[in-house]
């Protein structure tokens, strides 16, 4: 157990201590002692950057079951260390946001609110630190429902459950679809490290089960990262608290699918099916959220399908970068890796201006009481501070210069317009989509940054619409922003600083062993590329952005504009219902509470289990050869029995059916004494008549046998039920006498026959075999009848009166 | 001979059971069946008894003691039943 190991786990531990610290120090706020957490991880984890950056890594072992290959084993790499970093970086901002964002200690529980919050924490720093696929697992599903706790943190809500219940539905599915495929990797590789199974990549890509695992795993990201069609518990995850959307939906936990893309981008990343599966579906779901967001009223909501639609050009840009495995980049240059150096840098950047976003919107709503874009406006005066960090984000989120996020949109132009120079994958004719889907994309995302931001803060102030008096907030609110802020406009003007500490190391271990030994990724980062491509498209951005929204109007007269929730819900919200009622309709249907049903159920599948078994392997067979002779007696016997037998159902008067009943078993009785067994006869005969006595006591009782009107198909389904089981004993019986003829094997009985008085001093065999060889058999026996004998006392002497359970 | 007479003899015992389940079947009267019953049981004693002698053993002679024993108590058992319509007297106080 290394210092990492503890790092991993001690928001775990924290965790448990919070609820403590929230009761018995009650005048701080239970926020301050959460926070010294984050901030010394964060302040730990800088200092492996210089070492990462030299491009070494931290390998540490714990084993947890190693009989079945699953460790706690931690790695540090470049891409680790990003999330790290971006987990603990954001999350003391986060947390300082809440202090202040949930500053009614009475009235919010707190206790609950950090304990799910570190839980979450922790998880995370698993899943990005764990090398071992079982534990990344493990953390995966910690994360989801960390995350539904959170998202139901008001859980009075109706809205906020449901948001729960969907956000735990989705991603638990596609965790679980990921733990498939992690089993299939098991299968193929025999480990569940993760860099062995790099190492093995090249096992991987020839075997069957390549695609199904790659398709399973693909399904753990997309749901987590909401990706095209499973991106719709996002938005309704929105009715979590601001510090949690900001943290959980923005910044960390959906950036989960993206970290796994990336970190098993050496494993699939050669085959065109994932280049097409992860730059197809980011791409899609970047126009659908771009498209989606400018709908939107609510400004959470915006945020919420911008994330999506960020979420979706990350994923396109590490499907792209996988493309780099099959060019030598000694030959080609830079060209092929840049939409991974897009990736990685832009993954940064949507952390920094999303967070910074997400809490505006917080202090907006806080300050304001509506997040519904109609009722704001004309903030810019009275929110000054809120406003100017509220610009900054919105227009690196445009991706205007001199921010990162115009950095990154050029990267993810350059990167868009490579890949229709690419000659494999029937890009030379498909490729021209990527660069047109991404400058419609980035034109819907420049409007909606604008509407959001206009509509908040331009125009008139409408006090009248408001609930508060509206001013300025709290300083504590507005530091994580303003930090948040500082990095957008830092890392704009400086994007070096992040070039060869963390990008660089980032690259490394999304595309290992496309270097060669000691190369490094040239990564520079700059504003002016001179006049081309991607400078007019990104004019193209600004004036087509605008014109869009200076007609906003137009496009509000059109019905799809109206429609604020995704089509998609329709899907899943129906799906959910016809699963419900198809479950009850399924259950209905054979769960009729009535016995007869079941005694057919059960006699069909007899019958067709034991007719099939024959029938497939041929088994039926007649032997006569060894048969006894039937005497005359005997035969006029087995008439009356079988009279009798069918003769049982037509009899209407109970009394006589009793008798009938009796009168068969008293020919068995007597069938025992023909075929020499007279201890069985004896039995055979008591009990009988004790059964006769005891149905004449119970059925006095009774009502008359009643006259049930049965429908013909009814009587015919008992028909056919009652022949065939009756045929396919009578047939199973008959083959294995046959079958036992044609395999004689040796009978027990005569040993017994030979030792019965030698060992046991008995001539009765049969009563020698009861007591003696098999007395267990008997003694348990006789407990069966005592506990009857018990059952039926406490069935008569315990008479419940009132309305228990029994 | 005698291996002849005794399976003739069977057979008419056995024809004899199966005239009295078809009185068991037919009725009409509650009685009828018992009586017929009553009557299965003690040819039941004779069949064992012959059985006994076809298979020469002593083994089944408790049989026919029990037979005897159960057709008795089963007979009164009915009957009792056919009058009071219970099998067991409850205790009157």
């Amino acid at each position: 157990m290394s210092l990492l190991h503890l790092v991993i786990l001690a928001p775990f531990v924290l965790a448990i201590l919070v609820p403590f610290l929230y009761k018995y120090v009650r005048q701080v706020h239970t926020g301050w002692f959460v926070m010294i957490l984050p901030l010394t991880l964060f302040i730990y984890f800088l200092q492996f950057l210089p070492m990462i950056s030299r491009g070494e890594t931290i390998y540490e072992q714990q084993p947890w079951i190693p009989s079945l290959g699953i460790n706690f084993d931690v790695y540090v790499d470049g891409l680790g260390l990003l999330f790290g970093l971006l987990i603990t970086g954001i999350g003391t901002l986060v947390v300082l946001y809440s202090i202040y964002y949930l500053y009614n200690k009475k009235k919010e529980s707190l206790h609950n609110f950090y304990v799910y919050l570190l839980m979450f924490m922790g998880a995370m720093l698993g899943v990005v630190f764990s090398d071992n696929l079982m534990t990344l697992y493990i953390f995966w599903e910690l994360t989801s429902l960390a995350s539904s706790l959170l998202i139901a943190y008001w859980f009075h809500k109706e809205r906020s459950r449901y948001g729960a219940q969907k956000s735990m539905l989705i991603t638990v599915s596609g965790g679980f679809a990921m733990l498939a495929g992690f089993s299939l990797l098991y299968v193929m590789t025999n480990t569940f490290s993760i860099r062995e199974i790099i190492a093995q990549a090249d096992v991987i890509v020839t075997s069957p089960l390549f695609i199904p695992a790659m398709l399973l795993v693909l399904a753990g990201a997309f749901t987590k990262s909401a990706q095209f069609p499973f991106h719709i518990w996002l938005p309704d995850a929105m009715e979590a608290p601001t510090p949690v959307s900001a943290y959980l939906h923005s910044a960390t936990m959906v950036k989960a699918g993206i970290y796994l893309v990336a970190r098993l981008t050496p494993v699939f990343g050669i085959t065109q099916h994932w280049f097409w599966i992860v730059s197809g579906f980011g791409i899609f779901t970047l126009i659908w959220g771009s498209v989606s967001a400018i709908r939107q009223k609510d400004l959470k909501a915006i945020l919420a399908f911008s994330t999506i639609s960020q979420l979706g050009l990350i994923m396109a840009l590490l499907g792209l970068g996988s493309a780099a495995f099959h060019y030598d980049v000694a030959v080609v240059g830079t060209l092929y890796y840049t939409a991974t150096l897009a990736a990685v840098f832009h993954l940064i950047n949507h952390a920094t201006f999303k967070g910074s976003l997400f809490m505006i919107v917080g202090i907006v709503d806080h300050e304001t009481g509506t997040r519904d874009i109609r009722k704001l406006g004309g903030l810019m005066a009275i929110m000054p501070i809120t406003f100017t960090v509220a610009l900054i984000g919105t227009l690196s989120m445009a991706g205007v210069p001199p921010f990162n996020g115009f950095l990154s949109k050029e990267m993810f132009f350059t990167a868009a317009l490579n890949a229709t120079t690419m000659d494999i994958f029937n890009m030379q004719t498909l490729g021209i989509l990527f660069p047109v889907i991404a400058w419609i994309a980035s034109i819907f995302t420049f409007a909606y940054c604008i509407l959001m931001f206009s509509r908040t803060f331009l125009g008139k102030f409408k006090p009248e619409k408001l609930e508060k008096e509206v001013h300025e907030a709290p300083i504590g609110l507005l530091i994580p922003p303003i930090v948040l802020a500082s990095l957008v406009v830092i890392f704009g003007l400086f994007p070096n600083l992040l070039a060869y500490s963390i990008i660089e190391p980032t690259m490394a271990s999304i595309l290992p062993n496309v270097l060669a030994d000691g190369e490094r990724f040239y990564v520079n980062i700059y504003h002016w590329h001179g006049f081309n491509t991607e400078l007019f498209m990104t004019i193209g951005v600004v004036i087509f952005g605008s014109l869009i929204y200076l007609n906003l109007k137009k496009w509000a007269e059109v019905n799809w504009f109206l429609r604020e929730r995704d089509p998609l819900n329709w899907v899943y919200d129906n799906s959910l219902v016809w699963t419900v009622n198809g479950s009850i309709k399924v259950t209905n249907m054979q769960m009729t509470g009535l016995l007869r049903d079941y005694f057919v159920f059960m006699t069909v599948f007899i019958i067709g289990l034991m007719g099939y078994t024959m029938i497939k392997y041929n088994i039926f067979a007649i032997d006569l050869a060894n048969v006894a002779e039937v005497s005359p007696y005997v035969l006029i016997l087995v008439i009356v029995l079988l009279a009798t037998t069918v003769l049982l159902p037509f009899i209407s008067h109970r009394i006589t059916a009793i008798v009938a009943t009796g009168v068969i078993g008293f020919l068995i009785a007597l069938l025992f004494v023909v075929f020499r067994a007279p201890d069985l006869a004896l039995t055979q005969l008591l009990v009988e008549t004790v059964m006769v006595v005891l149905f004449l006591l119970a059925f006095y009782h009774l009502p008359e046998l009643r006259k049930e009107k049965f429908t013909p198909r009814f009587k015919l389904t008992n028909l056919v039920v009652s022949i065939g089981v009756g045929l396919v004993i009578t047939l199973t019986a008959l083959s294995a006498h046959a079958f036992s003829h044609a395999n004689p094997i040796q009978p027990i009985s005569d040993y017994f026959v030979k030792n019965s008085y030698e060992l046991a001093g008995g001539k009765n065999m049969v009563n020698v075999i009861l007591v003696d060889f098999r007395g267990l058999d008997t003694m348990l026996e006789v407990l069966v009848l005592a506990i009857a004998a018990l059952g039926i006392v406490v069935l008569i002497k315990l008479r419940m009166t009132g309305k228990e359970d029994v | 001979m005698l291996e002849l007479s005794l399976t003739i003899a069977l057979i008419i015992m056995a024809l004899s059971i199966l005239v009295c389940f078809i009185r068991v079947v037919k009725g009409p009267t509650m009685s009828d069946r018992v009586v017929a019953l009553d009557t299965v049981g003690i040819t039941l004693i004779g069949i064992i008894g012959i059985v006994m002698i076809i298979q020469n053993t002593l083994a089944y002679a408790d049989v026919i003691l029990v037979i005897a024993i159960l057709a008795f108590i089963g007979s009164v058992a009915l009957a009792k039943f056919i009058e009071g319509g219970v099998v067991f007297d409850r205790d009157h106080n």
